[in-house]
């Protein structure tokens, strides 16, 4: 019931932040950092497949909506889904990490939760923004666009989960 | 069948993505060229209502500059005004008759950072707004509607690359095709200029008038470097927007008032 409502809350608070505040930052029309992602990222590991996917299209087609571009966030959205169970293996190494139930800064410990969020933040960015741009002949503007993308929402993924480790110590 | 329920089973996370990935990418597939992204688009009223009340409070910010500009535009049209009643040497009833009609609306959405941007105003097919009619600002053209609601309206923005108009070169009268090819939202590309042409820095550009969504004659920017082509085939310049997109708040949906009859000759056109 707790996972219920923190993870619904969760959606709410980044859907809001990315639609009302992120989608009007602007830095020389190259950064467009994607916060909302963090909801997939964060979500428990004992999610079932199909429900993991399932929100993964739902969390990209609602952003589509509020980007008016049709199927651009959904089609990365369910890539990232897709990988996170393997991205997970690669990055903590095992299979099942017994320690972890909640993926995040406090439980994967700094190392861990940033191999795990840039691996991921990478794939759904390149996803992304290759399908935006849909052509080879501006491929330095597009990669230059993932790269300085990723390391700001990067960034903000790091200072988020600060922040959601912060409020669980006190809890 | 035994086998096909275990063989699901086994894979069934790797059969539900590439259901979903199919299905996203056949939403984006429609929506990659102009003429179908109109015919599917839907404008959103979750969206654009979240939207509408997120500007009443980002409004207040850019009050003093929007009132510049609407000042300015005022001054103009009162010049053009006081032109008006100077008797016309030849009255003409055909020239009298109202050609468009503008649409005042707000913009309650738009970006500039993406490479495909939509504006979204706060007038619907409930105020006349309709399909495939052009946005234009008090300093020039903005985009062309692409979807409505009832209170509600989608454009795409020049600011798109799928977006191309038909402009003229004021001076010459040459026409010719402006894109924009992502990064700068203040600079667009003309790239078929014929090689005889050879545009100044400072010429301004204007809509043609050829597409029926904007009236001729409508400012869209002005030459800021050209660049001539070295084979001698076509020469290209780099074009300012006199629009700037990333202050973009009053705005003005242009009505064809002879929209219909502009549809049916298309049409009769078509058929033969």
């Amino acid at each position: 019931m707790s996972d219920l409502f923190y993870n619904s809350l969760r959606f709410v608070g980044l859907m809001l932040f990315q639609v009302l505040i992120l989608n009007h930052f602007m830095l020389f029309g190259l950064v467009n950092p994607f916060v909302y992602i963090l909801f997939i990222l964060m979500l428990p590991l004992a999610i079932p497949g199909w429900l993991l996917l399932v929100l993964g299209f739902l969390t990209g087609y609602l952003m589509d909506i509020f980007m008016t571009g049709a199927g651009l966030h959904t089609a990365a959205t369910v890539f990232m889904a897709f990988m996170r169970p393997f991205v997970l293996r690669l990055a903590t190494g095992t299979k099942e990490p017994e320690t972890v139930v909640y993926p995040g800064l406090s439980q994967m410990g700094a190392r861990w939760w940033f191999s795990y969020t840039l691996s991921l933040v990478v794939l759904h960015h390149f996803v992304l923004f290759v399908l935006e741009s849909f052509s080879f002949n501006q491929l330095g503007y597009t990669l230059l666009r993932i790269i300085l993308s990723v390391a700001a929402t990067e960034i903000l993924i790091l200072l988020f989960s600060y922040f959601f480790t912060l409020r669980n110590l006190k809890r | 069948m035994y086998n096909l329920v275990r063989f699901l089973q086994k894979h069934h996370f790797f059969i539900l993505f590439v259901f979903l990935e199919v299905l996203a990418l056949s939403m984006l597939s429609r929506s990659h060229h102009y003429q179908r992204a109109s015919i599917n688009h839907r404008t959103n009223n979750l969206a654009a209502s979240i939207y509408h009340l997120q500007s009443h409070i980002s409004d207040y910010f850019s009050l003093r500059y929007q009132n510049t500009i609407l000042q300015k535009q005022n001054a103009e049209l009162l010049h053009k005004l006081a032109l008006a009643h100077l008797p016309e040497p030849q009255p003409d009833s055909i020239l009298k008759e109202r050609l468009v009609d503008y649409i005042p609306a707000r913009v309650i959405n738009n970006t500039v950072n993406l490479r495909n941007n939509y504006i979204i105003i706060n007038k619907g097919y409930r105020d006349g707004v309709a399909r495939d009619m052009g946005l234009i600002s008090a300093d020039g053209v903005a985009g062309i509607i692409i979807g409505v609601s009832e209170h509600y309206a989608t454009a795409m923005s020049l600011l798109h690359q799928h977006s191309v108009l038909s402009i003229r070169f004021l001076k010459n009268d040459q026409i010719a095709n402006l894109h924009w090819r992502g990064g700068n939202y203040r600079q667009a590309e003309v790239v078929d200029i014929p090689s005889h042409v050879i545009p100044q820095q400072g010429d301004s550009l204007v809509t043609s008038g050829h597409s029926f969504v904007f009236p001729e004659g409508i400012m869209v920017g002005t030459v800021d470097e050209v660049m001539e082509s070295e084979k001698g085939n076509l020469n290209s310049a780099r074009v300012r927007f006199s629009t700037d997109f990333g202050k973009l708040r009053y705005v003005y949906v242009v009505k064809n008032v002879y929209q219909n009859e502009l549809d049916g000759l298309a049409k009769i056109k078509t058929n033969e």
